[in-house]
């Protein structure tokens, strides 16, 4: 199955606040949207629309594939290690010990230490970790640089390059500048209500 | 993938995993045991009549302490989202939740409601039927606790809300479970278990709704 992501005419309202209106776009295999924007735009809200986490006020979202997401919400134990805590989420996507890709993230030597001891940065790489084993065609990124390093942020963007290059689609809300070569970019602020 | 949930779960709900509220339910429940005579005074018969309501008592109460961490953590970790993203729907968490928050709550207690049957002096038969009404009427309390913690977990102070809102939700329960205790009549566990039935077979439901509310608020 081709993996497929479209947005047509997305309005977002939060509270009695519209946050955007008017949106629409669509994704090919190998395609990348940059959102980007300020603070409190909405990028978070379109993101969990685009997950269907989130019901839009109007509009409509078509997937095809399954979606993966990373935020700031870890979904990780905190009081496990970190090795065990991945470890539930690779049993629940079918892999047995499986741990092909942490030494990309560099997560190994963290496997022992409790989910609550790590930094941001950390934090962030244990969630594509996750992202890694799951596999799911589309790829929805809210803020995946925030707090790393420059070397890991080289990861992460190597990482969705050779995602797309397999014929997937990432998404990645983000309001620093991410090198996604040949990427949509869509200026949240362009559609503000 | 339920069995990988539900291993989680039970993992996080029994004493000593970092979810549940440890042994703590089970000290409060019997400390009302022990500390009721002393309220009422040595009066053998006395507490030989009345001590069957008051394990009913410390037993719903005891049940609310679990419910602070029974839902909220996972729903502010995302852990529901990622689920969800992964084609488990919130009924099904919540079906696991429930399962694991009974195995880590109920067993225990009717063991410990057999040292506290014998600190209230509480006849072989009275403790058999405060057992039986037990064992039929914690699944209805588990299912009462779980539905209210997922309608509470994204509140501020929904802990506190959670245990008001337990207890009136939780009288059908008390009202025939500890009832069998006055009238030797099996009618009343019967009912107790009905009633119980009906809650497990809603809760899920509730909570999984409750869940996807948080979400959009």
């Amino acid at each position: 199955m081709q993996a497929r992501l479209a947005a047509t005419d997305l309005a977002c309202r939060r509270g009695d606040r519209l946050l955007f209106r008017g949106l629409s776009f669509a994704c090919a295999p190998g395609d990348a949207v940059h959102i980007a924007g300020a603070n409190g735009i909405g990028k978070s809200s379109l993101i969990r629309i685009l997950a269907g986490l989130l019901r839009p006020f109007s509009g409509e979202v078509v997937r095809a594939g399954k979606i993966g997401l990373t935020d700031e919400r870890l979904a990780l134990d905190e009081n496990l290690p970190l090795g065990k805590a991945l470890a539930f989420w690779e049993r629940l996507d079918g892999l047995r010990n499986a741990r092909p890709r942490d030494d990309v993230l560099q997560l190994n030597a963290l496997r022992d230490v409790p989910v609550r001891f790590l930094s941001t940065g950390q934090r962030k790489r244990a969630a594509l970790a996750r992202l890694l084993n799951a596999a799911p065609p589309i790829w929805l990124l809210d803020e995946p640089l925030n707090g790393l390093d420059e070397q890991a942020r080289k990861t992460v963007e190597k990482l969705v390059a050779e995602h797309r290059a397999g014929g997937a689609i990432a998404v990645v809300a983000s309001h620093q500048p991410v090198v996604l070569p040949g990427a949509q970019i869509i200026d949240l602020a362009e559609y503000a209500a | 993938m339920i069995a990988t949930l539900l291993r989680r779960d039970l993992g996080r709900l029994l004493p000593g995993g970092p979810g549940g509220a440890g042994v703590l339910p089970l000290l409060f429940f019997l400390a009302v045991a022990m500390l009721y005579p002393f309220a009422v005074g040595p009066d053998a018969q006395l507490l030989a009549r009345t001590g069957g309501g008051v394990i009913w008592v410390a037993a719903l109460l005891a049940a609310i302490l679990p419910l602070e961490k029974l839902v909220a953590d996972d729903l502010e970790a995302g852990v529901f989202d990622q689920l969800y993203l992964r084609g488990m729907s919130e009924e099904w968490a919540m079906a696991s939740r429930l399962l694991a928050h009974w195995l880590a709550f109920a067993p225990l207690l009717l063991l410990a409601t057999l040292p506290a049957a014998a600190l209230l002096g509480l006849s072989g038969e009275t403790t058999r039927t405060v057992l039986l009404g037990l064992l039929a009427g914690t699944p209805g309390l588990a299912a009462v606790g779980l539905s209210v913690a997922a309608l509470t977990a994204s509140l501020r102070g929904g802990a506190a809300l959670a245990g008001l809102m337990v207890i009136p939700l939780a009288v059908p329960i008390l009202i025939f479970g500890a009832g069998a205790l006055a009238r030797p009549d099996p009618g009343a566990l019967l009912l107790t278990g009905a009633i119980s039935l009906g809650l497990c077979a809603v809760a899920p439901f509730a909570a999984g709704a409750a869940i996807r509310a948080a979400r959009e608020g």
